[in-house]
């Protein structure tokens, strides 16, 4: 599939083969799991399955979730509790959905970072780029509206703060907001169109991770070099590459395992650890939280949200320039969604010609700040929204989109990149080759 | 521009840390109850005194509308032979609300505590997970980490943090309290010396009603806190015995690769 030269599946038996002439199923199955992969991934290609298994996760224990929950809002609240304390191991099912969005999100993280620095995103691998930002962004829309089921305070203000965000389109804005809602403010009618659209969103995801999967096969994968799979013939190809299966899923699974041991230890000691105690609270119309917080992985955007105040001159500018249509609350929307926007859009930002970070000496300084800028901006966005905080997520605001507006375009025609390797097996080679002695404690090429 | 920004910002943490955090959040004291951590149980003396706190005080005022009366009987919990929780019901004149019947009727062990919202005053069920006992340090939430939420401690510590003294706001007295995030709450001491007398002959001091009835509620909050722990248990072994198994097989599997590497 993926153009790299390799075994292809031959039905043997006569039932394999009249199985194959109708629907060559089988074929698609084995091309799939036998990919020839590059051999020098190392640690930071384990997410994938990671949130593979996420995805399964939510949806199994989802399911059964859904089969005990209420969508109303006198009942649903109750109906949470029923399942903590009157349904058969309820309770842990509910603690593994609720950590299991945000192992999700660690995990889209980590992947999203992955592929920022090796450049996964850079031709040819664009679509697959998209469609994986497409995928977080649902990601986000389902965990968004999963947070409301369970009609605590936070459920209850943090739907109202986060569709009120669509309110401040100029002249739309209201309409939109209470199409959104069902209704002029949170209630009843939009705690059951979430509930749908969190029970459909993750089938669609899925429909797209299947379109990541196909997309990255037919480019092949990238790989810590950047280097290309040699495909001019069946040895070179061989020497740069290894079958999925069995290679690259058991140190899958391995990483998963190992994951999976601090998952279940936070399921197991402080469920609670990463939630907000006031969604123990039930949703109340008539009292607000002193600070409404969204959940940890919407933290880093929030700020974007919260750091375009009216007294920013940027704002000011915007609105001068639009007579005062982009105020500042449209202008935080439209932040928000451009940081999102401009990360979508790297592919065509970043013009350097050598794909992996790591022989670009100049571009590891820019990318690890803007990992700690989204640290900073995560840690900023559970602040108040008062100075210096607000200081601060403007800044860390600023950097983000000049990682990916100015320094990016700019780095790839002023930075001077070090030596790739030729081949992906001499990567490989070196590897193994310098730290071999040593490196018998590792199983696999790791950095 | 690096340096500038990282200098920035943290300056700008080292400056804003210490007034955010003296800003209206009350004084939790850390207490060692015995379900902290990992290997942490209840204590089932402990829950069945801090029953006798919630029956004989707090529910004068406050509910307990999703707990069911049965869960008194979990061995995890305060674990009191059924029929002494219908003796339990039948003493303390425990009534729900029928809707069928409308009218109110003597409770069943299937029934939940009954809500009480006669004065305003919360509900309890969850009480001890709606709290956030400790903050910070700086909002990077590491004290919870290594404390816990502090629900019970928060409980805890509101108990057996009145000041004494009293001021009127708006025709309301409200009280003095170090635990309170505002300092003024308008419940008033709800415990005092000897407020109830416990048949294990335990000195009912207003400390050790405080914390025996937050340990209590924590219980209350989460009955399955026990059988959590069990689960993470069995969890976390299960799933180490699986890695180390697909290290090695993994370590197996890659060898022949890396030997062909290392030797060309």
């Amino acid at each position: 599939m993926s153009g790299i030269p390799h075994d292809h599946y031959e039905p043997k038996s006569s039932g394999a083969k009249w199985l194959h002439r109708r629907l060559p199923i089988v074929s698609l199955m084995h091309d799939t799991l036998t990919i020839p992969t590059p051999r020098n991934l190392n640690w930071m290609w384990i997410w994938g399955i990671v949130l593979a298994f996420c995805l399964v996760l939510q949806i199994v224990t989802g399911i059964i979730l859904a089969m005990h929950y209420t969508p109303h809002v006198d009942l649903a609240f109750a109906s949470i509790e029923h399942i903590m304390r009157n349904v058969n191991g309820g309770w842990a099912i509910r603690y593994i959905h609720m950590n299991g969005a945000s192992l999700f999100f660690i995990a889209v993280y980590l992947h999203i970072f992955r592929g920022l620095y090796y450049g996964s995103y850079k031709a040819p691998r664009e679509v697959t780029w998209i469609i994986g930002m497409l995928i977080y962004l649902m990601m986000m829309g389902t965990a968004f509206m999963g947070y409301v089921l369970p009609w605590g305070q936070m459920s209850f203000w943090g739907a109202t703060v986060i569709t009120g965000l669509f309110g401040a389109i100029p002249f739309v804005g209201d309409a939109i907001q209470t199409w959104l809602l069902g209704g002029p403010a949170v209630g009843n009618a939009t705690l059951n169109r979430f509930l749908s659209l969190h029970f459909l969103l993750p089938f669609i995801i899925t429909g797209l991770v299947i379109v990541h999967i196909w997309a990255f096969h037919t480019t092949g994968n990238n790989n810590p070099t950047g280097v290309e799979v040699r495909r001019t013939s069946r040895k070179e190809a061989d020497s740069d590459t290894l079958p999925f299966w069995p290679y690259f899923v058991i140190k899958d699974f391995f990483a998963l395992a190992v994951v999976l041991v601090g998952f279940f230890a936070v399921v197991g000691f402080m469920p609670n650890y990463l939630g907000h105690p006031d969604n123990y609270i039930e949703a109340n119309p008539l009292a607000t939280p002193a600070h409404i917080v969204p959940e940890w992985y919407f933290l880093p955007f929030y700020a974007i949200l919260r750091a375009f105040t009216s007294d920013v001159w940027v704002v000011m500018f915007a609105s001068w320039i639009t007579g005062g249509i982009v105020d500042a609350k449209f202008f935080g929307v439209i932040a928000m969604f451009g940081a999102i926007a401009v990360m979508a859009l790297v592919p065509w930002l970043d013009t350097s010609s050598v794909r992996s970070g790591r022989y670009r000496p100049l571009f590891k300084w820019w990318f690890w700040l803007l990992a700690v800028d989204f640290m900073v901006l995560m840690w900023a966005g559970a602040r108040p929204a008062e100075p210096p905080y607000s200081t601060i997520s403007l800044i860390g605001s600023a950097y983000w989109f000049a990682y990916f507006l100015v320094i990016l375009p700019l780095l790839g025609i002023f930075e001077k990149p070090i030596p790739q390797p030729a081949t992906i097996e001499e990567d490989f080679k070196e590897h193994y080759g310098k730290s071999g002695s040593k490196g018998d404690t590792a199983a696999t090429p790791a950095e | 521009m690096f340096r500038k920004l990282a200098l920035t910002a943290l300056t700008a943490v080292a400056l804003s840390g210490a007034p955010a955090f003296a800003a209206g959040e009350g004084h939790v004291e850390n207490i060692r109850f015995s379900f902290d951590g990992p290997f942490g149980t209840f204590d089932q003396n402990q829950l069945q005194r801090g029953l006798q706190v919630f029956t004989e005080v707090c529910s004068a005022c406050h509910g307990m509308r999703y707990v069911p009366i049965r869960s008194l009987s979990d061995p995890d919990g305060p674990g009191i032979p059924p029929d002494q929780v219908r003796a339990y019901i039948d003493q303390n004149f425990i009534e729900v609300w029928d809707a069928d019947l409308r009218d109110y009727r003597t409770a069943t062990p299937g029934d939940t505590f009954p809500a009480n919202d006669a004065a305003g005053a919360p509900d309890l069920s969850m009480m001890a997970k709606a709290r956030l006992g400790f903050h910070g340090p700086y909002g990077l939430a590491l004290n919870n980490l290594v404390f816990g939420i502090g629900g019970p401690e928060y409980i805890a510590s509101l108990l057996h943090g009145y000041t004494g003294e009293e001021v009127e706001q708006f025709g309301a007295v409200l009280y003095e309290n170090t635990a309170f995030p505002s300092g003024l709450i308008s419940m008033p001491p709800p415990l005092w010396e000897d407020a109830v007398e416990y048949n294990d002959g335990t000195p009912a001091t207003v400390e050790q009603m405080a914390e025996d009835v937050a340990a209590y509620l924590m219980w209350a909050a989460e009955p399955n806190l026990m059988d959590r722990k069990r689960l993470g248990f069995t969890a976390v072994i299960l799933l180490v015995i699986l890695s180390t198994l697909l290290y090695l097989t993994n370590k197996r599997l890659w060898a022949p690769v890396r030997r062909a590497a290392k030797e060309q």
